[in-house]
């Protein structure tokens, strides 16, 4: 009895896709640097541990996270993961329970109903058949939502669905083909005896009035063992390699490991545990404001993934960071796509099937050549000062920010000076989301230099894009303020009078200040002490990109006044007399594509200034200020 | 030496702009339109340099940098496309919405594939 073929390709592919999983995850190990080592195997003893397997839990098995933003799409994957898991489980648990022995092989869990046809009559183990029909039913239904999205995209609520590979239309055939394969096997089965609950037993009934169900039984168990092998051979050159992976990443995450700027074992766990959900592309501005339909986030890791050359697709992106907002795996895409932007040519090596199976992926990691260099630049010995003030370059296309900025220092009675008053060197940003670092780094030390000459306590900046860079690549002792954090530190230590303006207004969140730098809060404070702060349908961490971005090299202007448009469409929704920003940048973008005025934060705040001068309230502002920030 | 003398009567004699069309290099405008279709739309007005953030601390100019490559003159390109600094400026200026930064980006790409003899 136990010599059927027909468990040969379960077995088959069962222990293929164990003995793979075990020998890459070894080689992903060795190759993770060695403070990455010890954060995993420290992760693993303690509570990152304890966390992992919570998340893996909630987000693997319940994907309560894509329950959250699609509930039928959350019932869909939660049925085939939790479900499936549930029956592997308790088949173990019934096999040990109700087989003949202890301890059997995986195969007679997954084939126990051939190898216990008669099994469940009465008593404990009916109950228990109910139970497993039940679990049955409940994948069976989830796999009726998943033919039906694949068809009918429309239906589940998602807006595009991704393209696949013909490995994945296999292994897609193979997942779908199971689960159906093991109701019929079981049902003719238990049609041939009698037995089954109440879907088995009564589809098996049924079946057997009419078909000679003991001969049939046969090819539809070969079909579920082949479906299942089949399933497990492909699943590490498919896009379903996803479901394991995902575990990893989430090991690794909770130890503390990070993408950080080098392509690693951590990069590569992350580009297969995508499961190409789509979610990226619902909320990408270059998808349905700009109508480019081909450089989301998924297919730029399925490029990744395949070794093709993405230079186009990587380049092509705002980096706006709403997609890796989105993304249920929590893949850090835009430290991902900056990697990938690092990188110098390289071939396109369109992945055979044997290279989808190598164990570590050899891209090539050479950095672009420098083509810039700023050996022109002339170091100034800068003004000592407490405050240094950095409009940034793209604050100087906007004027009417650094007079606001000024007026409103001058009335603090913030003692300060002008770092780039007469035109200051670029902070390096845009270098950086070009991919070109090492020029960056020439820019960063000459300003850098600058300001720690200046002996600065506080560098204020009206730009989010320097407010980044200074955050995150700058070694400085002085504390970076955006000028909204900083007005809203004047106000809240008294040094700011203002009055108070009769006006809704609408605040969008920059993307470099909002999700690039977690700056949510200051600016609404600021807004809300001197106009009606309305609220916007996108707004905090899934406000919109203005469409100006610097992290996009290729775009057209006529594609970002799209994005534009659509923007500030969303934005003026609920007509406000003024559409604040934080950010020169947005602030010159929103102004051509909407009639209602746009003004950055320190325009509005200066609007509230007392009319005559009036003394200004000389407190020592700038000592106290200081001290506020607590790094006197 | 010419041009020194030439100064003590007052008088100085500009470096030749003839354009020799049998010395132009159309390869690197031929790439930079190809990869940047935009450039096609420049009609030099010069707003970019105005705004340029470089412009302020050397002599770079992207209006002459554009010359330079419609010309094909090749030799004063290569250390012009050195100076920007990509920061965007002149994007936001350019009234013919010429994506300035990727010509730039461009440029450079194309030269460094010429010194390659890729191009
Ligand atoms: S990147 Fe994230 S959101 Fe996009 S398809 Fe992959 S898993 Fe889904
Ligand atoms: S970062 Fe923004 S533009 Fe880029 S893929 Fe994600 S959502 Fe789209
Ligand atoms: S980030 Fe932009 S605005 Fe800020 S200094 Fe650099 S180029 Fe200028
Ligand atoms: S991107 Fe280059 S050319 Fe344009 S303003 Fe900046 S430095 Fe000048
Ligand atoms: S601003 Fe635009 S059109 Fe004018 S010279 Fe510069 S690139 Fe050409």
């Amino acid at each position: 009895m136990n010599s059927e073929f027909f468990i040969t390709p379960f077995n088959l592919g069962l222990y293929f896709i164990l003995i793979y999983s075990v020998v890459r995850s070894t080689v992903w190990f060795r190759n993770l640097s060695r403070s990455d080592k010890l954060r995993l195997q420290r992760g693993f003893f303690g509570r990152p541990f304890m966390d992992s397997l919570r998340e893996i839990f909630m987000e693997s098995l319940l994907h309560r996270k894509i329950f959250r933003k699609n509930p039928v799409l959350g019932y869909m994957h939660m049925s085939l993961a939790f479900g499936w898991f549930l029956l592997i489980v308790f088949g173990t648990i019934e096999a040990d329970f109700f087989g003949e022995k202890h301890l059997n092989p995986p195969s007679h869990a997954i084939f126990f109903r051939w190898f216990n046809p008669e099994h469940g009559a009465e008593g404990f183990a009916r109950i228990y058949n109910v139970w497993m029909d039940l679990l049955l039913a409940f994948i069976l239904s989830g796999l009726l939502l998943a033919v039906i999205k694949r068809f009918i995209p429309g239906m589940v609520g998602m807006k595009k669905r991704t393209r696949h590979t013909w490995t994945d239309r296999v292994a897609l055939i193979s997942l779908w083909l199971i689960f159906p394969s093991r109701l019929f096997a079981e049902s003719f089965t238990c049609g041939a005896h009698g037995s089954g609950s109440f879907l088995t037993g009564n589809l098996g009934a049924a079946l057997a009035s009419f078909l000679p169900a003991a001969e049939i039984a046969p090819w539809f168990w070969w079909l579920y063992s082949l479906s299942l092998g089949i399933f497990f051979l492909l699943l590490p050159v498919s896009r379903y390699f996803h479901i394991p992976i995902e575990l990893f990443l989430i090991f690794m995450r909770n130890s503390g490991i990070n993408t950080g700027d080098r392509s690693s074992s951590y990069t590569e766990v992350q580009t297969h545990a995508c499961s190409s959900c789509g979610v990226c592309i619902s909320v990408c501005q270059m998808s349905y404001a700009a109508g480019i339909n081909d450089i989301q986030s998924v297919y730029f890791i399925k490029g990744l993934r395949n070794d093709r050359d993405i230079a186009a697709i990587t380049a092509n992106c705002l980096m706006c960071g709403r997609c890796e907002e989105v993304c249920p795996v929590g893949i850090e895409l835009g430290p991902m796509r900056l990697i990938e932007r690092r990188q110098g040519e390289r071939e396109d090596g369109t992945l055979r099937l044997a290279g989808k199976y190598s164990l570590m992926r050899k891209r090539s990691s050479i950095e672009k050549i420098p083509t810039q260099s700023y050996g022109y630049l002339v170091r100034e010995e800068p003004q000592k000062a407490d405050v240094l003030f950095f409009a940034g370059c793209m604050t100087h296309l906007t004027p009417s920010v650094i007079v606001a900025m000024k007026k409103i220092m001058e009335s603090a009675g913030v003692k300060y000076r002008f770092m780039d008053e007469k035109g200051g060197v670029c902070c390096g940003r845009p270098l950086m989301l070009a991919g070109r670092d090492r020029e960056a780094r020439e820019l960063i030390n000459h300003n850098s230099d600058i300001i720690w000459k200046s002996g600065a306590q506080i560098l204020v900046t009206s730009c989010p894009i320097c407010y980044k860079v200074f955050r995150e690549s700058y070694y400085l002792d002085a504390t970076v303020m955006h000028h909204s954090e900083f007005i809203n530190l004047l106000i809240e230590e008294g040094s700011l009078r203002l009055g108070y303006l009769h006006k809704k207004v609408v605040y969008h969140d920059p993307c470099e200040l909002g999700r690039g730098s977690g700056i949510y809060d200051e600016p609404r404070a600021v807004i809300s002490y001197v106009a009606e702060l309305q609220q916007a349908s996108q707004e905090r961490n899934m406000s919109l990109c203005c469409g100006g971005s610097l992290g996009n090299l290729t775009l057209s202007s006529d594609k970002r006044a799209l994005i534009a448009a659509d923007a500030a469409r969303t934005l003026t929704m609920s007509c406000p007399d003024e559409l604040i920003t934080a950010c020169p940048l947005c602030k010159k973008t929103f102004v051509q594509s909407t009639k209602t005025k746009v003004s950055d934060i320190a325009e509005l705040v200066a609007a509230a200034l007392p009319r005559p001068a009036v003394k200004a309230v000389k407190k020592r502002a700038t000592r106290a200020a200081v001290k506020a920030t607590g790094n006197s | 030496m010419s041009l020194n003398q030439a100064n003590k009567f007052g008088f100085v004699i500009n470096p030749s702009r003839l354009i020799d069309y049998d010395s132009s290099d159309r390869k690197v405008r031929d790439y930079v339109t190809l990869r940047e279709p935009s450039f096609k739309l420049c009609f030099a007005c010069g707003g970019c340099t105005a705004a340029c953030t470089a412009g302020q601390h050397t002599s770079f100019n992207l209006r002459r940098m554009i010359t330079y490559i419609r010309r094909g003159e090749i030799e004063p390109l290569r250390d012009e496309v050195t100076r920007c600094m990509l920061c965007g400026k002149c994007l936001l200026v350019c009234p013919r919405g010429v994506n300035t930064r990727n010509v730039v980006a461009v440029t450079a790409e194309a030269i460094s594939k010429l010194d390659r003899n890729e191009l």
